[in-house]
């Protein structure tokens, strides 16, 4: 079921056009990412929504209620949208327990505390309720932040690039936690992030955004694999474009011959992933180690192939080619590529 | 169609600064009204404009001096008692004009009913302003500065004159504005000493020849010489605010005095706030006790101080309360129309107290009539406390603004929002979590308020309701009549009271201690008064 729609959403500041033409459904308890490079517009979108920016043109239609479209416009207080900012926005003066419990000031006061009380416990942390925020760390903050955005049961919790004021070291453990606390409340939420990582890795789907566009909506593994266009290959992972030329189910390249996702003919580009190469070391190879990036469970190999160009290939780290060596890198067994622009 | 109040805030600012400037602007019509009225008092418009310049000479290279070389003296010498008797210097600064006039005027000090009289008590009363803007200026300064000056062949004493000094420029500049503005705002000292300036002369235009048109156009006449300060001191400040960005934490190591040096160091401070502040304390207590002993108290006195500390309260809510609503409203609205209007709403404290008060008693008047024609309630406004009131909003606002304003940019908008998407409307993001957040702004600003108010003089003078005298006026009428004794207690009090700023400051920095932090907050308190009097860009 639907929960959040947008359609036509589009916010100019002067000559600056944030946003172009936005439309995106959000069904309910699903965790969508919207993943863009910094200034692509997509805090301008996440504001929109939540009420902060107006539309120029354009709908928002949130849990079956137009909050925004023409001649319409509900303040954020009464959109039943809970916001999770990127520093948090704690109210310092507050304690943890009476951050949480400000946005139930309408509810009747018997309901107040024990939804406090079991929000606290939702994110853990029913023992720092009398803690001010300055007292916390910056992982406690941040569930904090979260639980004070779902106390509410809003229709909906936006979170703007929520861990990127958190130590890399922290970040992978708690967006595992988040997503926990998420699902768990069966929350419907939009996640802004740049990180492509942190979306291909919590999202249900994703939405990527170029320019104020949305280029690609999809599932992580679809985006991933199936990209849009030459510049969401580039921007979700790492890509090799290679040109080459079609024969229905294959196209050959100068690495090799590789299966086509839809058949098709003539000259074409095609995305290949670096995990879609292999390699063996080989003296009269077509490749030349020029760069080695460890990674601990994989390696990332930059190629000069003997063409002229530069080939990324990703392997399993058990076995390790040394910068200067050739090679010989070819196609991997399953390697199936989309055609890009 | 709903609305989410943007307009309604952006309105209620506006409006606000409009009835605070409006009158302000609507001074220089006064020529158009009823031009060549200034012709009739011939001789006061050439006689001020001589005093003037010789007070703006005079105070200006007092305080240009003694600020000056007090600041130097506590920046870049070291002697024993230098961390307390840096702070007893900003004392005067709780000393009003008129009260050490009429210390002076009580004790007969020979030739002070004259211009040098004048310029004397304005130096040592308004030094301070020079002082702690140099002060904060020297101690941004980093030692490498003046280390490379040394390194290059200066003295010590060399070096300081000419890249310690230099630097400091702007700031001293700017002090001496401050002091200046204050010593052309002034009333009570020039009227009870004789020298005839502009703010004397409207008063008697006022009330002895009646002519509310001729004191406009002496009003607005002042004005522009007030603005020209301003400007120039803009001018002189420049680019001051990049010599702030010296390494903080690196300071110059002041030299150690010893000997004769030290011991006049320490002494030449404490005489000279012994002579402002101490001495006509303990005059002033004297007297006093010997007014109450031999009644020679006013009568109303105790109906003055009840009116000045109910005017000081009363202004200490409103004006705070008025600056939260513009600086709200700028805030909320984020309308650059609403930013300009707060801004503009700020004008006032650069004005002398006499100016502000013939500038509202015009519209004043105007809407009287209109309420009189329709309900026969005769002089509700300009004869009443309102008018007053009124008169100290436009003049203090600036005072509170800054506070509350200083505040507010601390607040990040991000907690608005926070609040506003859990639910919070305008006036809830205000009550909830901006006042209980900027309580301590709101403290400062109610205390200035409330102090200023205490010892406002001439707008106090020119619009009170019959029989509304307040200490200030009572300290002022007494010396008039040379009855010092039965000028003292009221004074006192004012001194006092006065005093609870310039105490809080010097707490606030005993408190932490430490040598730098001491200095930022000189800094903080010098970017204050700064603010007080800068008409915003």
């Amino acid at each position: 079921m639907t929960e959040v729609r947008l359609e036509g959403v589009s916010k100019s500041f002067g000559a600056l056009h944030a946003v172009r033409e936005v439309t995106l459904e959000i069904d309910q308890g699903e965790l969508m990412a919207v993943l863009g490079p910094s200034g692509c517009g997509k805090t301008t979108l996440l504001r929109t929504i939540a009420g902060f920016e107006r539309p120029d043109t354009g709908s928002v239609v949130v849990a079956g209620r137009e909050v925004a479209g023409p001649g319409r416009f509900v303040p954020p207080e009464r959109r039943r949208i809970g916001m999770v900012f990127q520093d948090y926005a704690l109210f310092p003066h507050l304690t943890v327990k009476a951050n949480v419990a400000f946005g139930l000031a309408a509810r009747p006061r018997d309901e107040r505390e024990p939804l406090t009380r079991r929000t606290l416990e939702l994110v853990g942390l029913q023992h720092k309720a009398d803690r001010y925020p300055h007292e916390l760390s910056g992982g406690e903050r941040q569930r904090v932040a979260l639980a004070r955005a779902m106390a509410p049961e809003p229709a909906l919790v936006l979170l703007d690039e929520p861990f990127s004021s958190l130590d890399a070291s922290l970040r992978a453990g708690l967006r595992r936690e988040v997503e926990l606390i998420l699902r768990d409340a069966e929350a419907t939420a939009l996640l802004v992030t740049h990180d492509q990582e942190e979306a291909l890795s919590l999202a249900d789907r994703l939405a990527v955004m170029r320019e104020g566009r949305i280029v690609q909506v999809g599932a992580p593994e679809e985006v991933y694999v199936r990209p849009a266009s030459r510049w969401a290959a580039q921007f979700v992972g790492e890509v090799n474009v290679l040109a080459g030329v079609a024969h229905g189910t294959g196209v050959e390249t100068e690495l090799g011959v590789f299966d086509l996702r839809a058949p098709a003919s003539g000259s074409v580009h095609v995305a290949v992933r670096p995990e879609q190469l292999e390699l063996r070391a080989d003296h009269d190879g077509n490749a030349e180690v020029v760069a080695r990036e460890f990674r601990g469970h994989d390696v990332l190999y930059r190629l000069r192939h003997e063409a002229g160009r530069v080939v990324l290939v990703q392997l399993p780290s058990l076995e390790l080619h040394e910068v200067g060596e050739r090679v010989f890198v070819r196609p991997a067994a399953s390697a199936v590529t989309t055609l890009v622009d | 169609m709903k609305s989410d109040g943007i307009d309604a805030w952006a309105i209620l600012t506006v409006l606000c600064a409009a009835a605070v400037a409006a009158p302000l602007i609507g001074l220089p019509l006064s020529f158009a009204v009823a031009p060549g009225r200034l012709s009739e008092f011939s001789r006061l418009v050439p006689e001020a404009i001589g005093a003037t310049a010789v007070l703006v000479a005079g105070v200006g290279a007092g305080t240009l001096l003694l600020g000056t070389a007090l600041a130097a003296l506590v920046s870049f010498c070291d002697f024993p008692g230098r961390g307390w008797i840096e702070w007893v210097l900003v004392l005067p600064l709780a000393m009003p004009g008129y009260v050490f006039t009429l210390f002076a005027l009580g004790l007969d000090v020979p030739g002070i009913r004259s211009s040098l009289g004048a310029v004397c008590v304005f130096t040592l009363v308004l030094y301070p302003y020079v002082y702690l803007l140099a002060r904060a200026a020297f101690l941004a300064q980093s030692r490498t500065l003046l280390e490379a000056a040394r390194g290059l062949g200066l003295s010590r004493r060399a070096a300081i004159a000419r890249v310690g000094l230099p630097l400091a420029r702007p700031a001293i500049l700017g002090g001496v504005a401050l002091a200046l503005m204050e010593a052309l705002a002034d009333f009570g000292t020039v009227n009870l000493l004789g020298v005839q300036t502009f703010t004397d002369a409207i008063y008697k235009v006022w009330f002895i020849a009646f002519d509310r048109d001729a004191a406009m156009q002496l009003a607005t006449l002042l004005v522009s010489v007030t603005l020209t300060l301003l400007v120039l001191e803009r001018l002189a400040r420049g680019r001051a605010r990049y010599h702030q960005l010296a390494a903080r934490g690196d300071l110059a190591p002041p030299v150690r005095l010893r000997g004769v040096a030290a011991t006049g160091a320490v002494l030449a401070p404490l005489a000279l706030v012994g002579l402002v502040v101490i001495a006509p304390l303990a005059q002033l207590a004297v007297w006093s006790i010997e007014s109450i002993r031999d009644g020679l108290l006013a009568p109303e006195f105790a109906t003055a101080a009840r009116n000045s500390v109910l005017l000081a309260a009363m202004s200490a809510v409103l004006v705070p309360l008025a600056a939260i609503l513009l600086a709200y409203g700028a805030r909320a609205s984020r309308s650059r129309l609403a930013a300009g209007a707060a801004r503009t709403a700020t004008i006032g404290y650069g004005l002398p107290g006499s100016v502000v008060a013939v500038a509202v008693i015009v519209p004043l008047g105007w809407i009287e009539r209109r309420i009189d024609a329709v309900a026969g309630t005769g002089l509700l406004l300009t004869g009443t406390v309102i008018g007053l009131f009124y008169a100290y909003l436009v003049r203090f606002l600036a005072l509170a603004w800054g506070a509350v304003e200083a505040s507010f940019t601390r607040i990040p908008r991000q907690l608005d929002e926070a609040a506003r998407g859990l639910g919070a409307d305008r006036l809830e993001v205000l009550a909830r979590v901006h006042v209980p957040l900027m309580r301590a702004g709101l403290v400062t600003a109610a205390l200035l308020v409330f102090v200023e108010v205490m010892k406002e003089l001439p707008a106090t003078l020119l619009l009170r309701p019959l029989g509304g005298d307040t200490l200030a006026i009572a300290v002022w009428q007494a010396t008039t009549e040379s009855l010092f004794r039965t000028a003292a207690l009221p004074a006192l009090l004012i001194v006092l009271v006065g005093l609870l700023p310039v105490a809080a400051m010097i707490r606030l920095s005993g408190r932490r201690g430490a040598e730098l932090e001491a200095a930022q907050t000189a800094g903080a308190w010098a970017e204050e008064l700064e603010e007080r009097r800068v008409v915003p860009a």
